[in-house]
């Protein structure tokens, strides 16, 4: 009558062929790097400056024809994308336009749009209307980079601090190295599908940090309290039984979590679609590598064996509820 | 044994009914907005008497504090500007002139005659016939500085002068231009404060960011440049020497500008670039009429403007004095005679509506110094209402799928867990609302990330006692073990995403800085329901049934 997506006793090896697992993370590593050098991100405007503009019109979307019609204003680089949504109404056509900064000017000036507008309207249907107009100049663009990058490795350098404090050092390094594995191949998917990466993706990049560490944090724990149960056997045999005892619960809590946001990707909008998506695909390869990076170095470093002193550090003293 | 005393019952109730109260008014969202809106608007002095309807609406008793929409839920325009505080400096040292030039002409016979030479904006360069005299000319500059006014830079002398050949260099110093940008900083915001407020929108966001930039968020308003145009017309009045009239728009010598007139097509006036008096001398403006019944304006300075004016006045009658306001000219009457009250009268070819708006821009006070726009952004309101549909359709569907989901795997624990979820959500709009955060879009995902998560120390909880009931533990014992061995594992995972939660809020802006308040405050609550909450609800049900055996 329980729905059991995992068996009450589970005996798997995951170590078995960890050499597999660890090469396939290092590949995807190394293939990610190497699709950022070659196809570089999507900036959105946030981090390259430029406009961003999204029209909506009952005319079906015909891009050639919005080209034609900004071609002859001299923007620039001018990026058109009609957007698809479930969501939307059936005569509901909506295209993004994306312009690149202007040359000398910070925020683009109203006087573009209106002309922008004006010129959609005579050349390819009045009815257009712009539901949003957004954009950055490059003097705060550049800033948003180095904020963005700033915000990750402050967050990395925390949590690396918070869990050597709770743990040891192997842990935190394990913990850190699970987590620069997620965010390399989160910004490697985002460049091989060319998804646009804007300050939002920042935030999902952040709480995939928080989401890989959650579940790392749970295994590491128990691999705490095993060692400290069976102090005589084989560190592999503890990781084992830790990460079995706790299979449960990973799965259990991953898939909530991927129904809310599967929820959220088909019915939450485009908007916010990128950013969901950052956020599915990180708690999978935040899941993965709890268990097969994270446990993996925990296991080449080698722990300490003596726990039997309790340390006021190790987290014994919890305060209780 | 497994059970809860009564005051942390009570504590727990306590708060679990406290946030469902905060959350309540979220529910009737757009009745406790027009309640609210009727009560401000009362206490800004309008007649109650035109809100009772709406005041009926809401009951007094009851929170009735929203959570705030985002600009993307609700549409409206953001923009970041950059204050130009270098005009400010620009123009401080070029008013100084005439006291220059005075004091310099002073001591003619040792320093020889003197000529204003063109510079960068910032700096008065004064070629100077007889450079052996220039430190009496440093000297007797040095007679106009003053000390700074401010806390920090105390002693600093305001001008910093020195001599380069026979170029005599004045500059605003160090300490005075940190002075100067702050007062600037401040002044402008302040005015744009006021200008926004003129129009009166709800909640803007007007902030400072950073040394020399203001964010401003006004909900609501139709585009960016409309709130630029709100804020951007600068209304900088000044009277300026006349020295001539022109048909056509000449080049000035130097130390004199050129500006057209407002309304006679064609005419050019040359004036002297120092203004007399400025804007910002002056204390009131009223739409008025002249004698002849045609709209003008009304002005009065304070003690320094009035005192000018009336020297100025008095010094020459009969010769034209041009009223500028954003460099254009809007009347050159000439001086009848000496105007001592510091009062005067502005007309120009009006309509009593174009009066009104100058008297209201002229009140408002000019921006001190110019802006620059980094950043627009204009959400449309049918954009965020699309937002809000879908995010709250995704929400029900996700809150749905993880209620089922938990009930299939823990069965009557799913059950206490789902309670728990439920009072969460109520929890983190309450939460909310009560400290007046904004929902943005990305923080609708935290929501729902969080409802996705938060599940979590439950699961972990209720895994626990699976295994203490597989090791033959009692019921009873079973449960406090699996609360008790769970925690340090959901201590430790609940603080490090708060962690990133922080951060992200202490670097982030906008929608991301949302994002991170609703994530931080849902794993407080989430901690709060699935610790306390699921405990005392299993604690009750164990007190009633006393089973033998558990299922988890």
């Amino acid at each position: 009558m329980r729905l059991k997506l995992v068996p009450n006793e589970t005996t798997i090896n995951f170590f078995g062929k960890s050499n597999v697992f660890f090469g396939v993370s290092i590949f995807a590593v190394i293939l990610s790097f190497i699709t950022y050098i070659i196809l570089g991100l999507n900036f959105g405007i946030d981090f390259k400056g430029g406009t961003s503009i999204r029209s909506e019109s009952k005319v079906e979307i015909e891009i050639a024809k919005y080209r034609n019609a900004l071609s002859s204003l001299n923007l620039g680089d001018v990026a058109i994308s009609e957007v698809f949504d479930p969501t939307f109404e059936a005569d509901q056509n909506v295209a993004l336009i994306r312009i690149e900064a202007q040359d000398g000017q910070e925020a683009v000036t109203s006087e573009i749009i209106e002309i922008i507008l004006s010129t959609l309207k005579a050349n390819v249907s009045d009815d257009i209307k712009f539901q949003a107009v957004e954009s950055v100049g490059p003097k705060v663009s550049g800033e948003l980079i180095k904020k963005a990058v700033m915000a990750i490795l402050l967050a990395i350098g925390a949590v690396l601090f918070y869990i050597w404090l709770r743990f040891e050092w192997q842990f935190a390094l394990g913990a850190v190295s699970a987590l620069i594995h997620d965010i390399v191949l989160t910004i490697g998917i985002f460049s091989v599908l060319q998804i646009k990466f804007d300050l939002a993706i920042i935030a999902a990049l952040l709480t995939i940090v928080g989401y890989s560490l959650n579940d790392t944090v749970v295994i590491f724990d128990r691999v705490r309290e095993n060692l400290r149960k069976y102090k005589k056997r084989p560190l592999i045999d503890v990781m084992n039984l830790s990460i079995n005892d706790t299979l449960s619960r990973t799965i259990m809590t991953s898939l909530t979590t991927l129904l809310a946001l599967i929820a959220l990707f088909t019915l939450g909008g485009d908007v916010i679609r990128g950013f969901v998506f950052a956020m599915i695909w990180g708690v999978v390869v935040g899941t993965y590598s709890s268990v097969f990076v994270a446990s993996n170095i925990l296991l080449l470093l080698g722990v300490k064996r003596d726990w039997s002193k309790p340390n006021a550090e190790a987290g014994t003293s919890v305060p209780q509820p | 044994m497994l059970q809860i005393e009564l005051w942390k019952r009570i504590i727990i109730y306590g708060l679990v009914l406290a946030g469902l109260l905060f959350a309540l008014p979220n529910a009737f969202y757009s009745r406790v907005e027009s309640y609210n809106d009727a009560n401000s608007a009362i206490e800004n002095g309008q007649d109650p008497d035109l809100f009772r309807d709406e005041q009926q609406l809401w009951f007094d008793y009851l929170p009735s504090s929203l959570v705030n929409l985002g600009l993307d839920l609700r549409g409206g325009a953001h923009l970041l500007a950059e204050v130009r505080t270098t005009d400010v400096h620009a123009q401080r040292i070029k008013s100084l002139w005439p006291d220059v030039r005075d004091v310099l002409r002073q001591k003619r016979s040792e320093i020889g005659t003197i000529r204003l030479q063109d510079s960068t904006p910032g700096v008065l360069r004064v070629k100077i016939s007889k450079p052996e005299a220039m430190q009496t000319a440093i000297e007797a500059v040095a007679t106009l500085s003053k000390p700074v006014v401010s806390l920090t830079q105390a002693g600093a002398e305001d001008l910093k002068i020195s001599s380069d050949g026979d170029f005599l260099l004045i500059s605003l110093s160090d300490a005075e231009v940190l002075a100067t940008n702050e007062r600037t900083m401040r002044q402008s915001l302040e005015i744009i404060r006021r200008r926004v407020d003129e129009v009166g929108t709800r909640e803007p966001t007007i902030q400072r960011q950073g040394l020399d930039r203001i964010l401003i968020q006004v909900p609501g308003i139709g585009s960016a440049t409309e709130l630029k145009e709100l804020i951007g017309t600068t209304a900088q009045l000044t009277f300026q020497a006349v020295i001539g009239k022109n048909s056509s728009s000449t080049t000035p010598s130097f130390g004199n500008e050129v500006l057209p007139s407002l309304d006679e097509e064609g005419v050019f006036y040359t004036l002297e670039s120092a203004a007399v008096v400025t804007g910002e001398q002056l204390v009131d403006a009223q739409p008025s009429f002249d004698q002849n019944g045609r709209p003008a304006v009304n002005f009065r300075f304070n003690p320094t403007g009035a005192r000018k004016f009336g020297d100025y006045t008095a010094e020459n009658i009969g010769s034209p004095f041009a009223i500028v306001l954003d460099k254009e000219v809007i009347s050159a009457p000439v001086i009848q005679s000496h105007i001592p009250g510091g009062s005067g009268i502005i007309t120009g070819n009006f309509t009593v509506e174009e009066s009104t708006n100058l008297a209201i821009l002229l009140r408002a006070g000019a921006l001190p110094a110019g802006l620059e726009f980094l950043e627009e952004r204009t959400i449309g309101p049918e954009l965020g209402a699309d937002s809000i549909k879908a995010g709250k359709m995704a929400c029900i569907v996700a809150f749905a799928a993880v209620l089922a989901f938990m009930f299939l795997s823990y069965g009557m624990f799913g059950l206490f867990a789902n309670v728990a979820l439920i009072v969460n959500v109520f929890l983190i709009f309450g939460l909310l609302s009560a400290i007046g955060a904004t929902l943005t879009l990305p923080g609708i995902a935290g929501i729902v990330l969080t409802i996705g998560m938060a599940v979590d120390a439950n699961v972990l909880i209720f895994e626990r006692i699976r295994e203490e009931i597989k090791l033959n533990k009692g019921p009873a014992r079973a449960i406090e073990l699996g609360y008790e061995k769970a925690l340090s594992a959901i201590i430790d995972a609940n603080i490090t995403t708060f962690i990133t939660a922080v951060i992200l809020f202490a670097i982030g802006s906008g929608p991301v800085r949302g994002f991170s308040v609703t994530l931080g405050l849902g794993i407080i609550t989430s901690v709060f329901t699935a610790i306390f909450v699921t405990r005392l609800l299993i604690v009750i049900w164990f007190e009633r049934r006393r089973p033998r055996k558990v299922e988890v």
